[in-house]
């Protein structure tokens, strides 16, 4: 069978913003007058050499972040762009499913807006009609289809937008993100239209954030990064080597807020600045930092890895038995663990002038989400010496969504046909 | 610019289609609905009559019937260069999302004046019965003056269209610019009140050679001239051609820009 959708070579450029030519006449004769030469069309590349082959009956999948390519790339197919270089070559009727309900008129009717939205995107004045039952059905509106659009909900709306898009009959599927539409109900019907089409053989191409959507719904995943082709095979290896990418790049991005100059230590409440620092500062704490299990400084972690949290301490005017402490807050403000030294039991010894403290999480028991780390060092009757609140940031993922703050290590058991609680 | 001619007529459907809603939002949701149609035109020449006819004294013969005669063309030109040069910008969300030739937009609004102006054709007869004048045979020429100016103002449109895009205030420059063409053009005076040494500049004006065109087929009941029509016919394919040729250069660049 011959492919579907072929790009070789296919590159796009755009004339960035800054570098746009006049948008008013006004202002285009004013360049003129005062002689001012326009500015070199500066141009940023969505795409670049793209080569890419979807073999007729294939659901494609495209991840990446925002702004690496991706709405770019389906727009090509769907020849709303002309690519700038290469050669695109796409066989058969092509639905593209890119924000839907675009064209529906608030003042006409629903149905009004079904039969206009269909002839724009392709189908005949009486395919439509023929059509029109099966769309409104699709979409559940039948009470509501007689009705201007104005006085449709944004979910009704995308419903609607959605089924006459799934009635095209196209050979070509294109969709940017609309899996994630109207409820339930409405959602399994989509599900079961994609199945539909998975079986008809038409071929899809699907892009999102929703990873998830590409490995439940695509037989092969292409990652783009920077209007280029990273990788391309077998969803979950794509979109593996996409998190991975993804986390990396957060990590680095958090370790930023680690590098940051540090307020100098002030008494608590002195100044209204050092929110996040604060203490008497005969112990002060220096450079703090979080290691994985290989001594990397790492911020993103998956649910369960073992993390260990480094800090420095300088001594300033000996003191005794100080208490060194730490906490975990969650982004929201939410107090996850927190504790010290003492409560520890842990027994501190002669610190010196200067040394560092590690502290090592065996498991990180937390739910995806985002936190922070407090360190601390104080006297034994509580005052601080340094208190450093809400400074060092990272993140948890996981493969699974389960809900709240702490991962209770548990096992499950199913008995069947027990006759009591106890066997 | 032949694929862009192809592609009108392969669209045809989504033209007639975008005409349809185009007429029928304008007026739904007004109380008067499709009345408006013949209102604005009415009150315009009801206003011209009483100044120039009643203060003004200009000795015309039904001078009503001749303001109205004019002001039909004239609207139906100005309210689809205004519309048709805002199209392409208004239906942004569809250019941005589905694969469409764009010249389509222009031509919806340029097509839907007309149905408007053949809509108040009748009522224009409807008043020379009333008012005693011959309705002559010249009527026949109507279809040929509404072809040359269909295809005129298309061309003008496509082009403001695009142009639109890129240079927003073209749109209130435009209006200006009507609003000046408007007094050049015999609309409300006839050309025969021309002084002669301006008579050639009259000649440049291709809206005063047709509107001059409907008022001599319907008010004055004699086929107009010829010549004048047939240099304007050229004028307008040539336009056209222009315009169909620049909206194939510029088309692809408009998903990107607006």
């Amino acid at each position: 069978m011959p492919a579907a959708i072929e790009l070789h070579g296919i590159c796009k450029r755009f004339r960035s913003l800054g570098g746009r030519p006049s948008t008013t006449l006004k202002s285009a004769a004013l360049e003129l007058v005062r002689g001012r030469r326009q500015r070199a069309r500066e141009r940023f590349t969505a795409l670049r050499d793209i080569d890419l082959t979807v073999e007729a009956g294939r659901a494609l999948g495209i991840v990446g972040a925002n702004g690496s390519g991706k709405s770019t790339l389906l727009k090509l197919v769907a020849g709303i762009y002309r690519p700038d270089s290469g050669t695109l070559r796409v066989r058969g009727r092509v639905a593209p499913l890119i924000e839907l309900g675009a064209g529906f008129h608030p003042e006409l009717t629903g149905r009004e807006n079904v039969v206009i939205n269909g002839i724009i995107l392709g189908l005949s004045q009486r395919e439509v009609r023929r059509r029109l039952d099966a769309i409104v059905e699709f979409a559940g509106m039948r009470e509501f289809i007689d009705a201007p659009a104005r006085t449709y909900s944004s979910g009704m709306y995308m419903r609607l937008g959605f089924a006459v898009a799934v009635h095209l009959d196209p050979d070509v599927l294109l969709m940017d993100e609309v899996l994630a539409i109207g409820d339930e109900a409405f959602t399994r019907k989509c599900a079961d239209r994609f199945a539909e089409f998975r079986r008809l053989g038409k071929t899809m191409l699907l892009v999102g954030h929703e990873a998830a959507a590409v490995e439940r719904w695509c037989d092969e995943a292409v990652w783009l990064d920077h209007g280029v082709i990273r990788a391309h095979g077998a969803p979950h290896k794509v979109i593996d080597l996409y998190r991975q990418a993804m986390s990396e790049q957060e990590s680095d991005a958090l370790a930023r807020s680690y590098e940051q100059p540090m307020p100098s230590i002030t008494v608590a409440g002195a100044t209204s600045e050092a929110r996040d620092r604060w203490g008497t500062g005969e112990i002060e704490i220096e450079r703090v930092r979080l290691d994985d299990t290989y001594g990397h400084e790492r911020y993103v972690y998956t649910s369960g890895e073992p993390v260990t949290i480094r800090f420095a301490y300088r001594v300033r005017r000996p003191v005794d038995s100080p208490v060194f402490g730490f906490a975990i807050v969650r982004n929201d403000g939410l107090w996850v663990y927190g504790t010290d030294t003492t409560l520890a039991k842990v027994a501190v010894p002669a610190l010196g002038t200067a040394g560092e403290v590690k502290v090592t999480i065996d498991a990180l028991g937390l739910v995806a989400g985002r936190y922070v780390v407090d360190v601390s060092v104080h006297a034994a009757d509580g005052t601080p010496y340094d208190y450093h609140s809400r400074r060092y940031p990272f993140s948890v993922r996981d493969d699974v969504a389960e809900r709240g703050v702490a991962k209770v290590h548990h096992r499950w058991h199913i008995v069947p046909d027990a006759v009591s609680g106890h066997p | 610019m032949t694929r862009a001619f192809k592609e009108l007529l392969a669209y045809r459907e989504i033209l007639l289609i975008l005409i349809w809603r185009d007429l029928k939002t304008r007026y739904r949701g007004s109380v008067l609905g499709f009345l408006w149609t013949f209102l604005n035109p009415l009150l315009l020449m009801i206003i011209y009559s009483l100044v120039f006819s009643v203060y003004m004294r200009v000795e015309i013969h039904a001078y009503p019937i001749f303001v109205f005669a004019g002001l039909l063309p004239w609207i139906w030109f100005s309210s689809a260069m205004l519309s048709g040069a805002s199209s392409v910008v208004d239906s942004g969300t569809l250019i941005k999302r589905v694969p469409f030739p764009p010249q389509i937009l222009p031509a919806v609004s340029v097509t839907a004046a007309l149905v408007n102006f053949v809509l108040a054709v009748p009522l224009l007869l409807v008043f020379m019965v009333a008012w005693g004048l011959p309705i002559g045979w010249s009527l026949l020429m109507l279809p040929l003056s509404i072809a040359i100016q269909y295809v005129f103002t298309l061309g003008l449109t496509i082009v403001l269209s695009m142009l639109t895009v890129r240079y927003r205030d073209l749109q209130q420059l435009l209006a200006n610019v009507l609003t000046l063409w408007f007094f050049v053009t015999p609309v409300l005076y006839p050309t025969t009140m021309v002084p002669a040494r301006f008579q050639a500049l009259l000649m440049l004006n291709p809206m005063a050679i047709l509107v001059g065109s409907f008022q001599d087929a319907l008010y004055g009941a004699q086929v107009p001239s010829l010549w004048p029509l047939m240099l304007v016919a050229v004028l307008a394919v040539a336009v056209l051609g222009v315009a169909l040729a620049v909206s194939d250069r510029m088309r692809w660049g408009l998903a990107e820009e607006i």
